[in-house]
């Protein structure tokens, strides 16, 4: 009767308990951060309800299928995931420093800390951050009022949800697995983790994979569909020429993905033979599979980044982009040969060395466009007027940082070379260090870069920079050392160590992890900044940065329909061209009503009949599985018998609020660059680039 | 402006009044997910592939394959197909939904044929003690027409639904592109049974 109605799951399962039997430093990180979790949430739910905001929570964020909201709430998933997995990379640093012949955590609490650090990282900050900023951006810079299936995105976001959600369970219920974040089989298969952790790990991933998958899809029908007229393909802004690659790549790598998870899955449950040392199970399935959809994740997160570095130089030197075309085809080869490189990650798992040599090549080409970018940017920068803003500082740290972790990927494309430091700390370096001076640092220098469009004030330019400052040199500490002890044989996610070597390196290493810490207080701290002075630094009239494409030629924050009336499009860099022709902010001849999609309570929905589901699964609770799955089916097949009329906005409305914001332009003075982060800035720029022809 | 030069789906008669071009996202969105669909299929078609040898010192092709069962199934898959289109052409050719319905209906009944002696086979197979648990070679045989079952039975109940709307509301623009999406659906899932069917069975007997 009770494992019926609760699986496997017992009251010893709940790990804040764990406090009561043991007072060791290892049970008071574990359970202390399960407890900080559980207050936290309590924290959340108390603060809504003393303001009251609950209404307003469902009204205007969880329930709306506006893709800017949608924008928004993943990128505030990704930093909440993001500052468990920070506080757990200090964690794990901080042992490493101490774990000459021992440390301060057992061996399987740092290797559930490394598993969740990674997958945290990957899945629930890098993607909801790039998800996040291609939900915003894409239909404001292709001239369109929505995404091409507005529902499905709000869906999207919800599964995305689930697996962080389940990430969130797994920290305060059970425990998660101890593979890594490849969960390479038979180490995570039944016979040595009978669970719950590797199931914590399939539920999360396969469903926040469907969540991505629809991402993709969704995107790449809007571009291919909802441009604005006019727009074509070489007219499109750089950043969506990136976020089509990505969603190409998000369409055709992440199949591969769930259906290694769901095959985990039915070795795990059912007792299938896919991956199994036993009757035929082959695991080097497995590692194909996973790469498969590993390696082109690489360039799902690095390519919107690029996207972002791209509209960054041209926008502060003032300058159209050189060579517009080659980064597209830049970009374009990069999504192809992404699916030929996967076989790298796992050079040493006994293919023979001419397919090695293949994939080394495949790898090392894939360079090429890589260094093609660098270049384009170096030139686009190059004569131009920059402006040292903080977006510019991260570029300059990426410039750096990031050129010194493709060239370390290009040592390791080497097979020869491979061998002997692969599964060393020299990896950990490696990929740390092109994920966050390209991914992360493009992330914030875009987050300094829009805030403004989606808030309507700029955020606080020196918290800002030491901010920028804090992620450079913290990241220099901490992951520049582990080059070196990784070449001096420090194997990757090993426990403890034996040689005295490292502790200096670790020492600095821990050290660095604090810079990181303390610099991701400080984007808290500039938030924080810039809310108080948001009146000095408010934007409203929607052009900070003297911006080029249509995004810019939008009030700030910019109406729930985007545009007024759908632009025309005549040329690359749209907004520019209006400006430098004298004529943008014009007042349309006729407004027409528009109609946009309606709220739905879809994404709550999924939310919670997923959750419900996966979490069933992980503990054996079968009747919750059934149940949630029926919920959930019944609706959406319940739904699809209801007419969505949508909303009509009024003409009226659209031409009050269009004026009104037209009658604020042309009642303030424009000015120039050289005044951008002074209060003077109210986001009217006065341009003196001139377009030829 | 001719319809054949502006209009992307013909078949559907949406009219002139813009129906067509919202018609045309959904249906390029939905072309979309089967090329990811097609990528999953293809890829368990890959693990297939590379566990036809590992029996494990069980079952193997020649014990899982009955030609007489499959070529029945085959035929009721394709015919299921084939009946399809002759709905979508009556949708085409205003035959009236009855008469749409009823090639539908004769598409359902056919695909339930299938489904039918497909589970008839994998019951066999469980009383041979060709149970997926035995090796890795019948987890991935399993796995592929189990999840190529799953889908037609998944159709069916699309199907299922969809009558019900048509019933309740008749052939709206809304209802005729849902229709057209299934049919894509349905002709997609022949394509990857013709795969089964000749990578799985008749090689594996070959």
């Amino acid at each position: 009767m009770f494992d019926a109605l609760f699986g496997r799951l017992t009251w010893d399962d709940l790990k804040p308990l764990e406090l009561l039997h043991s007072q060791s430093i290892n049970t008071l990180v574990g359970a202390g951060a399960a407890l900080a979790a559980v207050i936290a949430a309590i924290a959340v739910v108390v603060l809504l309800t003393v303001t009251r905001r609950w209404t307003w929570l469902f009204k205007e964020w969880l329930t709306s299928v506006d893709h800017k909201k949608i924008g928004i709430m993943y990128i505030v998933l990704g930093f909440v995931m993001m500052a468990r997995g920070i506080f757990e990379g200090v964690a794990m640093r901080t042992h490493q420093a101490t774990a000459y012949q021992g440390g301060v955590l057992s061996a399987e609490h740092w290797a559930e800390l490394f598993s969740t650090h990674g997958t945290i990282m990957i899945f629930f900050v890098a993607m909801p951050f790039i998800t996040g900023f291609m939900n915003y951006l894409i239909p404001l810079q292709i001239g369109a009022r929505d995404m091409a299936f507005p529902v499905l995105n709000l869906i999207s976001l919800a599964l995305t949800a689930t697996g962080a959600a389940l990430l969130m369970i797994s920290l305060v219920i059970g425990k998660f697995e101890t593979g890594g974040w490849t969960a390479y089989p038979p180490f995570t298969g039944a016979d040595f983790d009978p669970g719950p952790g590797p199931d914590y790990w399939v539920w999360a991933i396969v469903i926040s994979g469907f969540g991505s998958m629809f991402s993709g899809l969704n995107f790449a029908v809007t571009i291919y569909k909802m441009r604005a007229p006019g727009m074509k393909y070489l007219r499109m802004p750089v950043f969506t020429w990136t976020a089509l690659c990505t969603s190409i790549l998000l369409v055709f790598a992440l199949p591969p993905l769930t259906i290694a998870g769901l095959m985990q899955a039915l070795d795990r449950y059912l007792d299938f033979h896919f991956f199994t040392n036993d009757l035929g199970g082959n695991m080097m399935n497995y590692a194909n599979l996973f790469w498969m959809f590993g390696h082109p994740e690489v360039y799902i997160l690095i390519l919107p980044a690029y996207g972002i570095f791209s509209e960054l130089t041209t926008t502060f030197a003032a300058k159209p982009l050189y060579g517009y075309t080659s980064l597209v085809i830049a970009t374009m080869s990069i999504a192809v040969v992404s699916f030929c490189v996967w076989l790298h990650h796992f050079f040493t798992m006994g293919q023979s060395p001419s397919i090695n040599a293949a994939f080394g090549i495949a790898t090392a080409v894939i360079a090429i466009p890589t260094g093609v970018k660098v270049y384009v940017w170096m030139a686009t920068l190059w004569g131009g007027r920059i402006r040292f803003t903080t977006p510019m500082v991260y570029m300059v740290g990426f410039f750096i940082l990031f050129t010194i972790g493709g060239f370390s990927g290009i040592i390791l494309a080497n097979p020869a070379i491979n061998w002997q430091v692969h599964n060393t700390q020299f990896i950990v370096a490696h990929f740390h260090n092109v994920l966050l001076p390209g991914l992360i640092f493009g992330i914030f220098a875009g987050i300094h870069i829009w805030f403004p469009k989606a808030f309507g004030f700029r955020l606080h330019e020196t918290a800002g920079k030491i901010t920028a400052c804090l992620w450079i040199v913290g990241f220099c500490m901490t992951f520049l050392p582990l080059y070196v002890v990784g070449l001096l044989g420090y194997p990757r996610r090993s426990a403890a160590y034996d040689d005295p070597a490292f502790i200096p390196y670790m020492i600095v290493t821990m050290l660095g992890a604090f810079v990181l810490l303390s610099a991701f207080v400080g984007l808290i701290a500039t938030l924080w900044i810039s809310i108080r002075k948001r009146d000095e630094l408010a934007v409203p009239l929607g052009d900070p940065w003297d911006g080029r494409t249509l995004e810019w030629a939008t009030p700030s924050p910019p109406p729930h329909w985007n545009f007024a009336v759908i632009p025309h499009i005549s040329s690359r860099d749209a907004f520019v061209r209006e400006k430098s022709e004298g004529k943008p902010y014009v007042l349309p001849e006729e407004y027409v009503d528009i109609h946009m999609p309606s709220n739905t309570w879809a994404g709550i929905v999924v939310l919670v009949t997923t959750t419900a589901l996966g979490f069933a699964l992980t503990w054996w609770i079968w009747w919750l599985a059934i149940l949630s799955f029926v919920v959930l089916f019944l609706w959406f097949a319940a739904d699809s018998f209801r007419e969505h009329r949508g909303e009509i906005i009024p003409a009226s409305t659209v031409r009050t609020a269009h004026q009104a914001w037209i009658e604020a332009v042309e009642l303030s003075e424009p000015i120039t660059r050289d005044d951008e982060d002074t209060p003077a800035n109210r986001g009217y720029a006065k341009t003196d680039i001139v377009i030829a022809s | 402006m001719s319809e054949q030069g502006t209009n992307p789906h013909p078949g559907m008669n949406l009219g002139y009044d813009g129906g067509e071009k919202a018609a045309e996202v959904t249906i390029f969105g939905f072309w979309t997910f089967l090329m990811s669909d097609l990528v999953t299929f293809g890829l368990v078609f890959a693990v297939f592939g590379t566990m036809t040898g590992a029996t494990a010192g069980g079952p193997g092709p020649e014990e899982v394959t009955d030609l007489r069962s499959i070529a029945i199934q085959t035929a009721l898959l394709l015919g299921s197909s084939f009946a399809f289109s002759w709905a979508s052409l009556s949708m085409k050719y205003h035959g009236g939904r009855l008469h749409m319905l009823g090639f539908l209906a004769l598409a359902a009944t056919s695909a339930l044929g299938f489904l039918i002696f497909e589970l008839i086979d994998l019951l066999h197979l469980v009383e041979i003690g060709a149970v997926p648990q035995r090796s890795g070679y019948l987890s991935a045989l399993w796995a592929l027409v189990c999840l190529h079952g799953l889908h037609v039975a998944g159709g069916l109940l699309w199907m299922g639904g969809m009558t019900l709307q048509i019933l309740l509301f008749g052939l709206t623009d809304q209802i005729k592109s849902r229709v057209t999406r299934m049919g894509l659906y349905w002709h997609f899932l022949d394509i990857v049974w013709v795969g089964i069917f000749s990578m799985v069975y008749l090689a594996g007997v070959a």
